[in-house]
């Protein structure tokens, strides 16, 4: 069972692709709607 | 409070890379699984942190229900869309932890299933959310959230009430760990804790400009001439 240490890191990577990619898509949203309120800025 | 954010994201960061300085160097060897065991320092946290969140969703929920406050709906949608990511990380990591150990990736035992279900009610609460355009929405999904919260005890004493391959629980589960063990968990559980405040925080701005954005898009509707509204 020991030196295991691919499995180790392999959980260690994929929590923090999982975060990263939610941060990623917080941060794609963020722009959108500043892209929207630019917009509506334009707009009045 | 905007400077707030930034110093608050700079010591979650520090306390990050610590607690995964501690999980990984810091803290001793398991003498039976070896090295890893170590998965425990980020598959634990995580596990807390979603119930904690789960439990969140389920206070505004009631908020909600009760004195129909848009911030309770706003922080019950936040803490519930944090708290699955958290989730995911659990099943994610404990399959990966189970294979060299158990020998097998899944079995459905009481905790893994009561926690795969647990993940699914809050993904069906977020898909209501995300796809329900019904004015009764926050309410219906509200109500989901409180009978969804019932099922965070479940799973964490499942494993009292079933017989199940996964350990007791750390906290109140009647075994023991080493206190080295036990402090780098902690730590860990700490910098979760505080990674996903941030987070929940970040999300929660979001949400309020997204109703901002949709409410100015509505005025904008209504005081458009007729025939040009989009």
């Amino acid at each position: 069972m020991k030196g295991n240490n691919a499995y180790l890191f392999a959980a260690y990577a994929l929590t923090w692709i999982i975060h990263i990619t939610y941060l990623a898509t917080i941060v794609s949203r963020y722009s959108q709607l500043k892209r929207e309120i630019d917009s509506l800025r334009k707009n009045k | 409070m905007k400077r707030l954010f930034p110093i608050l994201g700079v010591v979650t960061a520090a306390l990050l890379v610590y607690a995964l300085y501690m999980a990984l160097i810091g803290a001793p060897t398991e003498q039976t699984m070896g090295n890893v065991q170590r998965i425990f320092y980020y598959h634990v946290p995580s596990a807390w942190t979603a119930f904690v969140l789960f439990f969140v969703n389920f206070g505004a929920s009631i908020v909600y229900l009760v004195k129909r406050k848009v911030a309770a709906d706003r922080v019950a949608l936040v803490s519930a869309e944090v708290g699955v990511v958290f989730c995911t990380v659990v099943l994610v990591t404990g399959p990966i932890w189970a294979r060299p150990v158990w020998g097998i990736w899944w079995t459905w035992d009481m905790r893994l299933t009561s926690t795969l279900v647990l993940w699914l009610i809050y993904v069906s609460y977020l898909f209501l959310r995300r796809f329900s355009s019904s004015g009764e929405t926050p309410t219906l999904a509200a109500a989901l959230a409180v009978l969804g919260a019932l099922c965070v005890p479940f799973v964490y004493f499942s494993i009292w009430f079933f017989r199940t391959q996964h350990p007791q629980p750390v906290m109140g589960g009647g075994g023991s760990i080493d206190p080295r063990m036990l402090h780098v968990l902690l730590i860990n559980w700490l910098a979760f804790s505080c990674f996903a405040f941030l987070v929940c925080w970040s999300r929660y701005r979001l949400e309020k400009l997204q109703r901002e954005v949709d409410q100015a898009h509505a005025l904008e509707s209504l005081m458009a001439p007729r025939g040009s509204v989009r």
